[in-house]
């Protein structure tokens, strides 16, 4: 413990730097653990199952632990790095101290895109729900529109008013949602009496041979898509050393109980033709179960993970902007807290009209893709980031709330399937990833040769961290 | 005029309350308090007040 007083006119009464007014430290592990798998289990309703229309049910199954050794990987370096680099922004405040401000340029927009996309394609998923339940009630041509403005609005005016209630309306739904995966799984086990599950009639060899399972292998990041969105919760968590790797590393074990579990029922119940080209797999594996009462809770289930992963996403996009803004890589107006809800409001704002604009305006598939894109990007710069950091502070140097183990290994396996979902990415979507790579090249030169004139290059590391070995 | 096309309307109603709830909020913050208070947040608070990173 320091010796310092906090409450003396060197500290300003409340911080180290003269902040009056600051995000609110109220978040417990629990928090941490919704706000990762709250992002992520709407991949396990819905998008996962294109991986066994790419390559059949065990191309599927093989995307779905390759996918989660990957994702493996990012949750324990994540645990580590974040533990330390404890501040709103996550990987973006990682990349800024560990690796250089061009590198936390693009991972902040890799962060933006990557949530906000994800947030106006979980709100298209609201609409296209919502009209499910109406024409299954015997009413077409419902107006979707509505009810995609009001899953976002709403949930902005939750994260508006303060992290606390937002991450425990997280809590509750992505419980009840992963909660109706056990129960699906449960009541169709033969291990507890029942006989519906037809494994031994439906599965059937790689009908694509092994180039299926590297086409899957895009799909198989679904499973497990957004975990890595625990690191924005760090500056309002009451212990970031604790919670921050207990909730994540919590958060990934639960989403490869639920991806197996998903799997495992899903391809029990329909042939893998269908199960490649459904909607919402596990709602329809409710329904082929024959159970009315699953068939409402899976139900409720796939529109709770929609809005959990919506909600998540809003908070994450708004942090990472939220932190540009205050280091002023991005305009310093978004660096602004509320003063009574303690939350960064202007930047929960200014992503309102974005996400819209691209919930109304963009066909799912692009926009999910673009999500996806940004996301590697991400992912690939991790494994750099943790071996930087492993240099320049060793174990010896700062403490760490957790330590992953076999380094450098899990960095290298990260790199090696980063590589691999690159190709597969490729093959499917070349077109979409030159551009995407295309325009964070523009926007990087923007940053190097304009914005970064504006950036307090001393006062954006505030953190009291030694020295780094070499410099 | 069936329960759905009710619901749409109750769904722009609600859109459209939320919407001005946020920006009316918005500006009285923003006219009340100093830009100074609301950007003053800088990283790091906790590690300054109760560690010092050594071992």
């Amino acid at each position: 413990m320091t010796d310092f007083d906090i409450t003396s006119k060197e500290r300003d009464g409340m911080a180290p730097h003269g902040t009056k007014v600051g995000l609110l430290r109220v978040l417990g592990p629990a928090h941490v653990w919704a706000l990762g798998v709250g992002i992520v289990l709407v991949g396990e309703y819905m998008g996962w199952n294109f991986a066994v229309g790419k390559g059949g049910a065990y191309a599927a199954l093989i995307a779905c632990w390759f996918a989660g050794l990957l994702y493996s990987c990012v949750a324990m370096i994540d645990s580590e790095v974040t533990s330390t680099v404890a501040a709103a922004g996550g990987q973006y405040t990682q990349a800024k101290h560990i690796v250089g401000p061009l590198m936390a340029f693009n991972v902040g927009l890799y962060l933006v895109f990557a949530y906000t996309m994800l947030e106006a394609a979980n709100a298209i998923t609201v609409g296209f729900l919502i009209d499910t339940v109406a024409v299954m009630s015997g009413h077409e041509g419902l107006d979707q529109r509505p009810f995609i403005v009001l899953a976002i609005m709403f949930l902005a005016w939750l994260n508006y008013r303060g992290v606390l209630a937002t991450l425990t309306f997280s809590l509750v739904i992505t419980a009840i949602a992963f909660s109706a995966i056990l129960i699906l799984f449960l009541a169709t086990s033969p291990v507890f009496g029942g006989d519906v599950l037809q494994h031994r009639a439906l599965m059937t060899d790689l009908p694509y041979g092994w180039l299926g399972i590297l086409a899957a292998m895009h799909f198989g990041l679904w499973y497990y898509l957004g975990i890595e969105g625990t690191t924005q919760a760090a500056e309002e968590v009451r212990s970031p050393a604790r919670a921050l790797p207990f909730g994540t590393l919590a958060g990934i074990m639960t989403l490869l109980i639920a991806a197996t579990l998903t799997w495992y029922v899903c391809v029990g119940l329909m042939p893998w033709e269908y199960l490649g080209q459904s909607g919402v797999p596990l709602f329809d594996a409710a329904r082929m179960s024959g159970s009315t009462g699953l068939m409402v809770l899976l139900g409720i289930g796939t529109l709770f993970a929609t809005l959990a992963s919506a909600n998540g996403c809003i908070n994450d996009a708004s942090r990472a902007w939220f932190a540009m803004g205050r280091d002023h890589y991005l305009p310093s107006w978004f660096g602004a807290v509320h003063p009574k809800y303690r939350t960064p409001y202007r930047s929960i704002i200014f992503l309102v009209p974005i996400a819209l604009i691209f919930a109304l305006g963009a066909p799912l598939d692009q926009v999910i893709t673009f999500s996806i894109l940004s996301g590697l990007l991400e992912y690939t710069f991790m494994p750099i980031n943790v071996i930087l950091f492993r240099r320049k502070w060793p174990l010896d140097a700062i403490k760490r709330g957790y330590e992953h183990p076999f380094h450098p290994l899990p960095a290298l396996v990260l790199l090696c399937l980063c590589g691999i979902a690159y190709f597969a990415v490729f093959l499917g979507y070349g077109t979409q990833l030159v551009a995407m790579i295309a325009f964070y090249i523009v926007v990087s030169l923007w940053f190097h040769f304009w914005r970064y004139r504006f950036v307090r290059r001393a006062a954006q590391f505030t953190m009291p961290w030694p020295r780094p070995q070499g410099y | 005029m069936d329960i759905w096309n009710i619901l749409e309307y109750v769904a722009w109603a609600a859109s459209a309350a939320f919407g001005l709830i946020i920006v009316a909020d918005w500006l009285r913050t923003d006219s009340t308090y100093s830009e100074d208070v609301l950007m003053s947040s800088r990283e790091g608070e906790l590690e300054a007040m109760t560690e010092e990173h050594k071992i």
